[in-house]
């Protein structure tokens, strides 16, 4: 069974159709590259999945499950974290805090064990900073754990998003053109951090990348969006030597 | 070069040694301690009303003071018990219009603490604060009050000795009510929630005034009079008579006292409950999710924050606050009415807010001590020292008759030059200013690279 499945989705905006009945599954431990030209749908088909945005027609699965019709934050309960092309983070809370936030759904202590501040609550509240330590670390963000997320340089800010997704300790994560406004060094660092995690916490990764080296060098399989519809999807090289592909998107 | 040229303030450097400002700051207390007496021993001053104004305004900010010193914990906090327990019911004793003023501006505090959770804390702009505050009055009032209503005719009121246990049901009921009002507005936003929640807390007020037909529950317009209060303990009534006869205090009556002093230490009391709540809320991952909500609700939505948990759970609480201030309010004026529950109150809740510094406690503690002294004590004595002054003066120009009118020019002033508050929280994105800084919407878009 394939983690995740897309059956048909649809997604329409008044007359524009964003997302065309697209269909493709995701496999257990992929990196599944999502490519196409700007407002080809690919940031709207993240949003389907995420419940941001319901679609208008069509079947996602998640492990099996439909999981149309779910709340955002079922949907990230369920195990699915996301990070945002034009970077949504908590700008006037610390690194730390930002990470803490996505470990919510992970925390049981109630209203009233948080009040009492109950050893269980204050066991919980050191393990959560522990964790985001850790997660911030890994990205390569230890140093500045305090400081505000708005004060952070736009490569730090994007590493800071993958951090707070990974406390959700997701199955599924999807990176929503993670390596943009990073130079060419910063990308070979950011390619490397994503394999890593993927084998670390044994996920399934869907990417958005405009970076054809990076996404060509990271993916297992590739699909490609263009007017919302799905018009390839294979292996890179595959993908890459695609005729339709090459007139949409990788020609000149 | 540029740190040696930083000119060095003599007084800075010495209040920044604890022992020093710890010493400084009990020399404020006392100064402060022995003005307010010896202003009261002279209230045939003529100056009397600016003495009056000034010094207990400068008295009573003490505890804003002793808690913002930097000193150690145990050092402020021996200060602000011994300032809190000791220094004020003395003062109060002296002149029990002080003992009054405090009792008041603690009830505010703690109905400001309570909107701060869903103002400051969530994000959620009440304007119908004041409806919690009524549920909590009118709970305790409807089953205490001697007027005549369903309650009294049918023998359903209650003891006033009951009154601790109608303070925990106080609690509960105005956060089943916050619930309830909080329900169907929790995916409204900004204006209109602010629109939704006006209305709700003026259905609270046309409530409790028609409510009188065809059962009489709230006595209408006429409100509920000789409500109970709770027993004064024994205890506190000889502890009183002797710290007057030891300071040798003559008591003008020595019971009422006594029992103004009972409520200034139940208000104390439920407002450090409200500050120990409000704390430990703030640093829970309660508290994140709301701050989270607050900066950017798509993003706590995708990272596992139920946006419609947290808001009711942000209304309930302050819900609650108000409820038990309510019920309190109304045991310590033993008269309440629809109008004590209007718009305006709302409104100065939502001012002493601002004006302190939305989503900081201590701000917000500072913004109720503020709005409640210009309310309740600076604009009576600028009255009366203008009246001595110039005692032809139309009634229409008192300043007591320009309230609202202060407190619209005190917003206008703060969102011109303080948008955050006097004492702004450290994470803190404002509501009100609609400043919503540019979300990076409109970030370069990556090109294609080949
Ligand atoms: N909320 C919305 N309302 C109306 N139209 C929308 C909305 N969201 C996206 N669209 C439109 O849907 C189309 C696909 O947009 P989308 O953001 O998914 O593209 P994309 O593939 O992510 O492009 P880019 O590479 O520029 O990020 C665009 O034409 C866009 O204008
Ligand atoms: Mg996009």
């Amino acid at each position: 069974m394939s983690i995740f499945e897309s059956r048909g989705a649809t997604r329409r905006f008044g007359g524009l159709v964003a997302v065309d009945s697209v269909s493709f599954a995701v496999e257990q431990g992929e990196i599944f590259g999502l490519i196409g030209p700007n407002g080809a749908g690919k940031t709207t088909m993240f949003n389907l999945i995420t419940a941001l945005t319901p679609p208008t027609s069509g079947q996602l699965l998640f492990q099996g499950q439909n999981i149309v019709g779910k709340q955002p934050h079922q949907i990230a309960a369920m195990g699915i974290a996301r990070t945002f092309q034009n970077i949504r983070l908590f700008g006037n809370l610390s690194a730390l805090e930002n990470v803490k936030v996505a470990q919510h759904t992970h925390t049981h202590a109630n209203v009233f064990a948080g009040i009492l501040g109950t050893p269980g609550a204050r066991e919980e509240a050191r393990r959560v900073e522990a964790k985001a330590r850790e997660l911030l670390r890994l990205v390569g963000l230890g140093e500045s754990a305090d400081e505000k997320a708005k004060n952070f340089s736009y490569g730090d800010q994007r590493r800071l998003e993958i951090a707070r997704a990974l406390a959700l300790e997701p199955k599924l994560l999807l990176l929503d053109e993670p390596g943009a406004g990073m130079n060419p060094n910063e990308k070979g660092i950011l390619s490397d951090l994503i394999r890593q995690i993927r084998d670390q916490f044994n996920l399934t990764i869907i990417l958005i990348e405009h970076h054809v080296p990076l996404v060509m060098g990271l993916c297992d399989r590739i699909a490609v969006l263009n007017f919302g519809q799905l018009i390839a999807l294979g292996k890179p090289a595959e993908v890459q030597s695609d005729p339709a592909v090459i007139d949409a998107y990788l020609g000149d | 070069m540029a740190a040696a040229s930083i000119p060095q303030n003599p007084v800075q450097d010495f209040l920044k040694k604890p022992i020093n400002v710890t010493l400084a700051m009990i020399a404020y207390v006392v100064v402060t301690t022995v003005a307010m007496v010896l202003i009261s021993n002279s209230r045939q001053a003529a100056l009397y009303p600016l003495f009056n104004m000034i010094g207990f305004t400068a008295f009573i900010l003490s505890p804003i003071l002793i808690i913002s010193i930097p000193a150690p914990n145990l050092w402020r906090g021996l200060l602000l018990v011994a300032f809190v327990f000791f220094v004020v019911p003395v003062i109060g004793l002296v002149n029990t219009a002080y003992l009054e003023l405090a009792i008041q501006i603690s009830l505010f505090a703690g109905m400001a603490l309570g909107l701060n959770i869903v103002v400051g804390f969530a994000g959620l702009l009440d304007l119908g604060y004041v409806a919690f505050f009524a549920s909590g009055a009118y709970l305790w009032g409807m089953f205490t009050s001697e007027a005549n209503t369903v309650f009294r005719q049918n023998g359903w009121t209650v003891d006033p000795a009951n009154f601790y246990a109608f303070l925990v049901l106080g609690i509960i009921v105005a956060a089943i009510i916050g619930i309830l009002l909080g329900s169907p507005v929790i995916r409204l936003k900004g204006d209109y929630l602010a629109i939704v929640t006006l209305g709700f807390g003026e259905l609270i007020r046309i409530l409790a005034r028609n409510l009188d037909q065809p059962v009489n529950l709230t006595n209408g317009s006429q409100g509920l009079h000789s409500i109970g209060r709770p027993p004064l303990p024994d205890f506190l009534q000889s502890l009183t008579d002797g710290v007057a006869d030891f300071f040798q205090i003559p008591l003008a009556a020595p019971g009422p006292i006594a029992r103004q002093l009972m409520f200034y230490f139940l208000a104390i009391g439920l407002i450090g409950l409200i500050i120990v709540v409000a704390r430990s809320l703030e640093e829970s991952p309660i508290g994140r999710a709301w701050t989270a909500i607050r900066e950017d609700e798509v993003a706590a939505r995708a990272m596992g924050v139920s946006l419609v948990r947290m808001k009711l759970l942000a209304f309930a609480t302050g819900a609650s606050f108000g409820g038990a201030v309510g019920v309190l309010y109304a045991a310590k004026q033993t008269f309440i009415d629809p109008t004590s529950f209007g718009l305006l109150q709302s409104i100065g809740i939502l001012v002493m807010v601002i004006v302190g510094g939305m989503g900081n406690i201590k701000g917000v503690l500072l913004g109720a001590m503020i709005i409640t002294l210009v309310d309740q004590h600076i604009l009576n004595n600028l009255s009366a020292l203008i009246r001595a002054a110039v005692p032809t003066l139309p009634s229409s120009l008192d300043p007591t008759k320009y309230q609202p009118f202060i407190f619209g020019l005190l917003l206008v002033l703060m969102m011109i030059f303080r948008p955050a508050g006097l004492l702004p929280a450290a994470r803190r994105r404002l509501e009100l200013l609609a400043e919503r800084e540019e979300k990076i919407e409109e970030e370069p878009k990556t090109k294609k690279v080949k």
